[in-house]
């Protein structure tokens, strides 16, 4: 069950780059959440910027109620979110979407996110660990910097990262990082988000090497729960795909169903 | 003080003027978790057509200022999905249901209106001749009187219902289709539509669009609407269903001083899913404060206002 609820701001703070870590008291949503959900946002109050924006939940503390979201100041709507202090209440509908749903037989897991796709892979990595499976983060970014907007080192995850500059470990894109370690890790599923073109790649590699899992897709989004049909891509088989929407019938969808633009 | 806030739309008793507009709310069921459909005048649904719609290629939205752009591109599941499956799915919520419809031709108008006939749990439709983001059909219908008129007659032919015709402002002078309405039979208008616009991707130097062009909507555009409605009032003896841009009871108010019997909240759903609720809710809360026996009293009142002469 989702709701519209003003949320306290526990803390909200710059990372990486240009990104922001938001902590939100919000048990009601702590408890139903589920990895790769999100959070439909109302980043200021009045009519211009107008819409939400959907930020996806990037860690869920249960016991203290807490939900953290994490995103990149890009536009004028995440400019006025950042400028939101602690104490401050923000408006948010959610948790929405269709999350991660790993079968519980695949034991041993990849987590891929390139640049902010990183967001939601905390919360999955987080509910992995506790059903003790193995977990391998590969985390891409343009720079190490940028790295800096998600820290894995509080789970027992093994971490590999990837930057476009060559600053910090494995130079070059997290989908050739995964590829060249598929062979020694032997991932029996993969969870994925970020950009359009790394998906695309992913998921080609991912046919490849005959390995299903699941990638969470991004659109530009109106309602955020499926009545005004905007957030729309396309699912099914070359040839034979439907419309679905993003918000609803997503964000995550099987990998091997995405047909890409 | 109890008031009235029931109105009546081409013989059609509503209990308060709200209602929501076509396509925003897809066909309401997305909407229940968060607003009490029964507590609406009113649930207007996404249009339909007689066969399924896949819709416009993605991006469908962008964000202007105080507004929103789309091109959605009617996707829909067709007539006998419509039939079959979601009317019956919505008896439960117990709000009148105005099926919007449109074809790519006046036949298909009229197949549409003959299958819907009789079948239970229509309270009226409401014939979409302003979509702007189709290739064929849709506003093309609603930018010509005699063509409005020949839509809006062979739809009355096929249908006991009541018909009420949704105008588009892209048009030179509005009230010259909602008099071609008018004169072929319509019940009631409902009057804005979106206004045609487009937004370029600087980045990528290309419409933003896939569908390159789309449909305004939003606080941006209700000034645009509300005259709309003040022109075709004076025009037309019909009522009026406004819209465009409602994103509180004060600007439904707004509507209904200018000449809107009922209005419909739409672009508001998408960033707070109780908004039409809060509307109904604002207006009647309204009349207590101002000590206004019947929301009627108001509809038009601002054309009676001293000084408040013609456009």
């Amino acid at each position: 069950m989702s709701h519209v609820l003003n949320c306290k701001i526990i803390s909200h703070r710059r990372v990486g780059a240009d990104c922001r870590r938001l902590v939100l008291a919000a048990p009601q949503v702590a408890q139903a959440a589920r990895p790769g959900q999100f959070l439909h946002v109302r980043c200021g109050g009045t009519a211009d910027p107008l819409l939400r924006r959907p930020l996806s939940i990037h860690d869920v503390d249960q016991e203290q109620g807490l939900v953290t979201l994490l995103y990149r100041v890009v536009g004028r709507g995440t400019a006025l979110l950042a400028a939101r202090r602690s104490g401050e209440r923000v408006n948010v509908l959610g948790p929405l979407g269709r999350g991660f749903a790993p079968p519980p037989a695949h034991r041993r897991v990849a987590l891929i996110g390139g640049g902010l796709g990183i967001a939601p892979l905390l919360f999955l990595a987080r509910e992995l660990v506790k059903e003790e499976r193995e977990v391998w983060v590969f985390h891409g970014a343009r720079t190490a910097v940028e790295l800096g907007c998600a820290d894995f080192s509080v789970l027992p995850v093994q971490l590999l990262v990837a930057t476009d500059d060559g600053s910090a470990g494995h130079a070059g894109s997290v989908v050739g990082l995964f590829r060249e370690s598929a062979a020694k890790m032997r991932p029996d599923w993969v969870a994925a988000a970020g950009p359009h073109g790394m998906l695309r790649v992913l998921t080609s590699e991912m046919r490849r090497l005959d390995l299903p899992g699941e990638v969470s897709l991004e659109e530009r989004m109106g309602c955020g729960i499926g009545g005004c049909v905007c957030c729309s891509c396309r699912i099914g088989a070359p040839g034979n795909w439907q419309y679905r929407r993003v918000c609803a019938d997503g964000p995550v969808f099987a990998a091997a169903e995405v047909v890409w633009e | 003080m109890s008031v009235a806030t029931a109105v009546e739309i081409a013989g059609l008793k509503l209990k308060n003027p709200v209602m929501t507009a076509s396509g925003t709310v897809g066909f309401g069921e997305e909407y229940a978790p968060y607003l009490d459909l029964s507590k609406l005048g009113a649930l207007v649904i996404k249009t339909v057509t007689l066969r399924p719609r896949a819709g416009n290629p993605p991006p469908r939205i962008a964000e202007t200022p105080a507004g929103v752009l789309n091109a959605v591109g009617l996707q829909n599941p067709g007539v006998e999905v419509l039939v079959r499956d979601v009317l019956p799915r919505l008896a439960r919520f117990e709000v009148p249901v105005i099926v919007s419809i449109a074809g790519e031709t006046v036949d298909e108008y009229a197949r549409l209106a003959a299958r819907l006939e009789g079948v239970p749990g229509i309270a009226a439709l409401e014939v979409n001749i302003s979509c702007p983001n189709v290739k064929a059909g849709g506003i093309a219908f609603g930018t010509h009187p005699d063509m409005a008129a020949e839509v809006v007659a062979a739809v009355k032919r096929h249908t006991g219902f009541p018909v009420i015709v949704k105008l588009s402002p892209n048009v030179t002078d509005i009230r010259t289709i909602a008099l071609a309405a008018a004169g072929a039979g319509a019940g009631a208008l409902s009057l804005i539509n979106t206004l045609s616009g487009m937004v370029i991707d600087v980045e990528r130097r290309r419409p933003l669009l896939g569908n390159v062009s789309g449909g305004l909507s939003g606080p941006a555009i209700r000034p645009v609407a509300v005259r709309a409605v003040w022109q075709v009032y004076q025009a037309v003896n019909l009522p009026l269903i406004g819209m465009g841009g409602i994103m509180t009871a004060r600007d439904a108010l707004e509507f209904i001083m200018a000449g809107a019997r009922a209005v419909a909240v739409g672009t508001a759903n998408l960033v707070n899913p109780g908004a039409a609720g809060e509307v109904a809710a604002g207006l009647a809360r309204y009349l207590e404060e101002q000590g206004i026996a019947d929301i009627n009293e108001l509809v038009g009142v601002a054309h009676r206002a001293e000084g408040g002469t013609a456009d």
